[in-house]
């Protein structure tokens, strides 16, 4: 068999880190950015001709595994390093590597006067390997290498501005927020080697229907323990609250990172392990309440929020809830697709937004901003196509991954959580409508000095979002149930998501009949175009309705307003109680009041009798002290035991 | 009771014993060559420390898969015992390379240095290497000792002096504890010897004998001293703060590996069957270590203080292989003690390099942007911290793999959940570090790198082995896998 020569894909990549690292300081820009992009954009051919060496296979042999060599025995199980080719890590590979090339040429423009241009590119590949190791790992183990490392380099380059203390701050909160889920994955996974015997995928989701009961404690408990980890990654209630601070990073990270790839490897993680969560019904369900939770939530978070950067963040993680939402409701398929949709039309809203803030010389409040259709026409034309995408108008990308979305949770059942994700679409289309009158429609509310600086981007920036703006309309295409014998991209991703669940799903969807689906879909386009309606109506024909609006609904918009001050709870009831137990253990456990006064008196007989005095009187005993009575606690347990 | 050695010395076979007597002999040499007077910045002494120590791993090595016992079975060489020595003895070489540079530039280049550090191997090989609680203890003093002297060295530094004499003073409390948990299960069972105790036992079962178990308990607090065990640590951050940076660099590891090498042998060869009586103490232990160790880690500014919190935690971790027990419990502490070692002496290593003369820049402060002023420095610290944390692909986080799932296999589930959360503090203060080398600008005069080839080398090893451990670490694993066996 043609070999798809897999581990190619992050190798190329980390191949320029490495030469970035040896030789960057004699490439000058040019040289960095060819080398960067380069990289990227190989990577991303290989990656294609790995997807064409799969399609040739027959159906039921779309699965190829690449070993490397092996990582580490434990008594009989070994784990190794070794690479997975199936439909799903082909899609994932192809969003990652192609949206990633186009962020790659983006920010060739985007950072050309920053001094910071060769460490950029050096952690934007880092970041692009840690992602394809996350995606084609064979196994868990491999998998939480990719996880880390791309956490690793989120905190890396959130912080990037590191003179701002609030990017600083920012990239810590990204870091820690995330090791809480990563205990949860950590844990998991630690589970599901003791008692599935396994971490490689095939083997574990073939032994696990026999070595644990279906919705059994154990199964349970790993699964919600991985889902943690994947609300930590992929921002979702209640670990979200690091992804709108993530903002502080350059708008091409956001865009790459924080709305295209990094933070959809949550839903592939669930994606990934359906098997495991298929035996967990509490787990599915969990991952379907919260789902549903947060895409209500965030929703109306990113209504009131001024910062261009901010509403697009919150939309991201109201968007990932609809992926989790579906991953509960068990329509897997229609999850990744909707991944794949929201790629294309969350990171052209990214680039654009940077485009924007570009134009407007690092401008980001929406209030200051209005009118720029004319002034920045290309910028405007495709940011316009993502907000319909987005907003789920038929025929753009997001129209059929949502619709796909509220079907698979109709269909299975799910009527509240349908109802949830139908009022978040509303809402969706509102405030985005809202974010695009606001940016370039009404008056201009430009500063006198960013309007006299006001220009559109060049076209290294323009053409990454012509492209994308193509995708984000044609994107959704591959999931026309008319198209080639109904839906291509489901049925090529079947293999990887579907079992005896997931075909049930399918069964109960497609017993529903003809004229409710489209009943649905009618419903959905509705909810939409009103909330674009109320959006234009509230914001450009009579903005006094916003501030009427405002003022009668103050409780609600100040609750909005101030992101429901979780940030404030969460300070209050974990962060100073940690900080407050470490400075009360510090003052117990390390008694040390010699450091000032010893190094002021130097060495003169006064300070060694100084000292001395103070080994005679204090310290040492106060040591001995404490080991005894640890002494005597564990004696004292010991005879009463 | 024991049988006196024969007579016959001959009989003794005294390749088994290789590393201890090359190490004596480097030591009389060293001690030998200071009467012809040499300048300050001679390397002679430390080019016959690296030898003598080349010397002893050389000469376990090439008997490695010898299993043999001398002196009536007081000494054994095993798996065990060589995969310590060869611990011990890389340990002792990179302490070494780290000494050469920076005893010259604090004036401390003194053959007694480097023969009191090649004897606190000895010692430390002797403890791994003993079967016997006498001999344990032997190794355990003149490990100790020569470390007392080390800590103390800069004889012109308050704070040397100070936690000499504090880790002096608490040292011979401990001992007292040790040689006391001795006596009695001497009283108990007759006998010194591991191998005799447990054969003591299938006669007799000690189960629920107080003498046994209080002497065990006993020897549990003097070695829990040794390795920093929780409430028996308060020595640790003084003696490590006080210490030449060097020293704290080897000591945080040899000393720990040694402690924990002792209790390991006793634990398996002598109480296996009374293991059920050890794990709630030890667990219990093992909890209150990584906690305290980790929480109060939070708040230092002070790295080579904080960095003894963190050496307190990894015992901690450590202790929960040592509860796991087993051969997948043993092989993860040993797993984890030859990475632990490699990347805690990185972390020394690194501040051995900062600051001129006698000058010590070892405040995280004094880490501000130092990251862009010498990037393989800071890419070397931040590695090193991202392997303490326990983050991949690096040897820190199979490590943890390793000790977790073993801990998992036998069924410790709290204990493992309690690890991970301490693992996912810790990473907090690991991190501060990093963002003091990247994301914050020095105050005052920025710290001086004092390079050192010497210094450098054993940095690029420390680094090697800490990614290649991350990357490849099947060739570890089943050495310490294979070392345990004679355990069992």
């Amino acid at each position: 068999m043609n070999l798809p020569l897999l581990w190619i894909i992050p190798a190329l990549p980390i191949a320029a880190v490495a030469l970035n690292l040896l030789v960057g300081d004699r490439l000058g820009r040019r040289g960095i950015a060819w080398l960067a992009c380069g990289a990227v954009g190989l990577a991303f051919l290989a990656a294609v001709r790995a997807a064409l060496t799969l399609a040739a296979l027959p159906e039921g042999e779309r699965q190829v595994v690449e070993t490397a060599y092996t990582w580490m025995r434990v008594g009989d199980f070994s784990i190794q390093v070794a690479f997975l080719l199936d439909p799903l890590s082909t899609v994932m590979a192809l969003v990652v590597t192609g949206v990633g090339f186009l962020i790659h040429v983006y920010s060739v423009g985007y950072m050309a006067h920053d001094p910071s241009y060769r460490r950029f590119f050096l952690y934007l590949n880092l970041f692009m390997f840690a992602m394809l190791t996350l995606v084609l790992a064979d196994n868990l183990l491999l998998m939480f290498v990719g996880w880390e490392g791309v956490g690793l380099c989120s905190y890396l380059l959130i912080g990037f501005w590191y003179e701002r203390p609030s990017a600083a701050e920012a990239g810590k909160k990204a870091f820690i927020v995330n090791r809480i889920g990563d205990f949860g994955v950590i844990l998991g996974m630690l589970m599901l080697f003791t008692y599935g015997g396994s971490l490689q995928y095939e083997r574990l989701f073939a032994m696990a229907p026999h070595v644990f009961a279906l919705g059994g404690g154990l199964i349970t408990g790993a699964m919600l323990l991985m889902f943690l980890g994947a609300t930590g990654k992929s921002a979702q209630l209640p670990l979200y609250t690091w992804l709108p601070d993530a903002m502080e990073g350059p708008t091409p990270v956001s865009a790459l990172i924080h709305a295209a790839t990094m933070v959809t490897a949550g839903v592939y993680l669930v994606a990934r392990c359906h098997v495991l969560f298929e035996l967990a019904p509490v787990a599915l369900q969990t991952v379907a309440v919260i789902g549903a939770a947060t895409a209500l939530f965030a929703a109306t978070i990113g209504i009131a929020q001024n910062d261009i950067k901010r509403v697009l963040a919150y939309s991201t993680v109201s968007q990932l809830g609809y992926m989790f939402l579906a991953c509960g409701v068990g329509a897997f398929g229609a999850a990744i697709f909707h991944l794949m949709t929201h790629a294309f039309f969350k990171a052209l809203l990214f680039l654009g937004a940077g485009s924007v803030i570009h134009a407007l010389s690092d401008e980001q409040d929406l209030r200051r901003m209005g009118g720029l259709a004319s002034r920045l026409p290309w910028t405007h034309a495709t940011m316009l196509t993502a907000t319909l995408a987005i907003s789920g108008i038929p025929p753009f990308a997001g129209f059929f991954s949502k619709d796909e979305i509220l079907h698979g949770a109709f269909a299975s059942g799910h009527h509240v959580i349908w109802l949830v994700g139908l009022i978040g679409a509303a809402l969706t289309a509102f405030y985005m409508f809202r974010l695009y009158v606001l940016c370039f429609r009404g008056p201009s509310r430009v500063t006198p000095e960013a309007a006299h600086h006001l220009h559109e981007s060049p076209p290294t920036m323009i053409v990454p979002l012509v492209v994308l703006a193509a995708l984000s309309v044609v994107g959704g295409w591959v999931g026309l149930p008319l198209l080639a014998g109904g839906h291509p991209f489901e049925r090529w991703l079947a293999p990887s998501v579907e079992s005896a669940a997931g075909a049930h799903g399918e069964a109960a969807a497609h017993a529903m009949s003809a004229g409710g689906a489209w009943l649905l879909m009618a419903l959905s386009v509705a909810v939409a175009l009103a909330g674009i309606a109320l959006a234009v109506r509230a914001y450009l024909q009579d903005p006094e309705i916003a501030g009427r609006l405002r003022e009668r609904l103050r409780v609600v918009h100040a609750v909005v307003f101030h992101k429901y001050w979780v940030d404030e709870i969460y300070d209050a009831l974990v962060v100073s109680p940690i900080y407050r137990l470490s400075r009360w253990l510090w003052r117990v456990w390390d008694v040390k009041v010699v450091d000032g006064t010893v190094n002021g008196v130097g060495f003169t007989f006064e300070g060694v009798s100084a000292v001395l005095r103070l080994f005679q009187t204090g310290f040492v005993g106060t040591y001995a002290l404490i080991f005894t009575i640890g002494v005597a606690v564990l004696l004292y347990h010991f005879l009463r035991g | 009771m024991n049988v006196l050695p024969t007579p016959v010395l001959l009989a003794v076979d005294w390749w088994a014993l290789g590393a201890v007597l090359a190490l004596s002999a480097g030591i009389l040499l060293l001690l030998l060559l200071e009467f012809f007077p040499a300048q300050a910045r001679s390397n002679r002494s430390a080019i016959v420390a690296l030898l003598t120590l080349a010397a002893a791993g050389w000469s376990v090595f090439h008997v490695r898969d010898a299993k043999r016992e001398i002196f009536g079975g007081m000494f054994v060489h095993d798996g065990f015992t060589v995969f310590f020595t060869l611990l011990f003895c890389a340990a002792g070489a990179l302490a070494v390379l780290l000494s050469w540079d920076y005893v010259k530039r604090t004036r401390i280049n003194q053959a007694e240095y480097y023969a009191l550090l090649l004897s606190a191997t000895a010692g430390m090989i002797i403890m791994a290497a003993s079967n016997d609680l006498i001999t344990i203890f032997l190794g355990l003093e003149l490990m100790s000792l020569a470390l007392y002297v080390l800590v103390g060295f800069q004889r012109h530094h308050l704070e040397s002096n100070e936690a000499a004499l504090k880790y002096f003073l608490l040292g011979a409390f401990a001992s007292g504890f040790l040689l006391y948990g001795i006596a009695l299960l001497y009283g108990a069972t007759g006998t010194t010897g591991l191998g005799q105790m447990a054969a003591v036992m299938i006669d007799s079962p000690m189960l629920g004998n107080p003498l046994f178990l209080l002497g065990g308990l006993l020897l549990i607090i003097g070695f829990g001293f040794k390795v920093s065990a929780v409430p028996f640590h308060m020595w640790t951050p003084d003696a490590y703060e006080g210490a030449p940076t060097s020293i704290t660099a080897f000591m945080s590891v040899g000393a720990k590996a040694a402690g924990f090498a002792a209790l390991l042998r006793v634990l398996m060869r002598a109480m296996g069957d009374v293991q059920a009586d050890w794990i709630p103490i030890l667990s219990g232990l093992a909890i209150l270590t990584m906690t305290v160790g980790n929480i109060t880690a939070l708040l230092q500014n002070n790295l080579k203080r904080m960095l003894a919190y963190s050496s307190i935690a990894h015992a901690g971790y450590v202790l929960i292989a040592v509860v796991a027990g087993g051969r997948d419990g043993a092989a993860s502490a040993l797993f984890y003690l030859a990475i632990y070692a490699v990347m805690n002496l990185g972390a020394f290593g690194v501040l051995t390099l900062l600051g001129r003369e006698r000058e010590e820049r070892v405040l995280i402060s004094d880490l501000a942007g130092l990251g862009f002023r010498h990037p393989a420095l800071g890419i070397a610290l931040t590695l090193f911290m991202i392997s303490l944390g326990g983050i991949p692909p690096t040897a820190g986080f199979m490590a943890k793999v390793y000790v977790f799932s073993a801990a998992l296999n036998a069924g410790l589930v709290p204990l493992v959940i309690i690890g991970v959360l301490n693992s996912v503090v810790a990473i907090f203060y690991y991190l501060r570090v990093t963002v003091a080398l990247y994301m914050e600008e020095p105050q005052g005069e920025p710290v001086y790198v004092s390079w050192a080839t010497p210094g450098v080398i054993a940095l690029i090893a420390s680094v090697v082995l800490t990614l290649w451990w991350g990357i490849q670490a099947n060739g570890l694993l089943a050495a310490a896998q294979r070392s345990v066996l004679g355990l069992l």
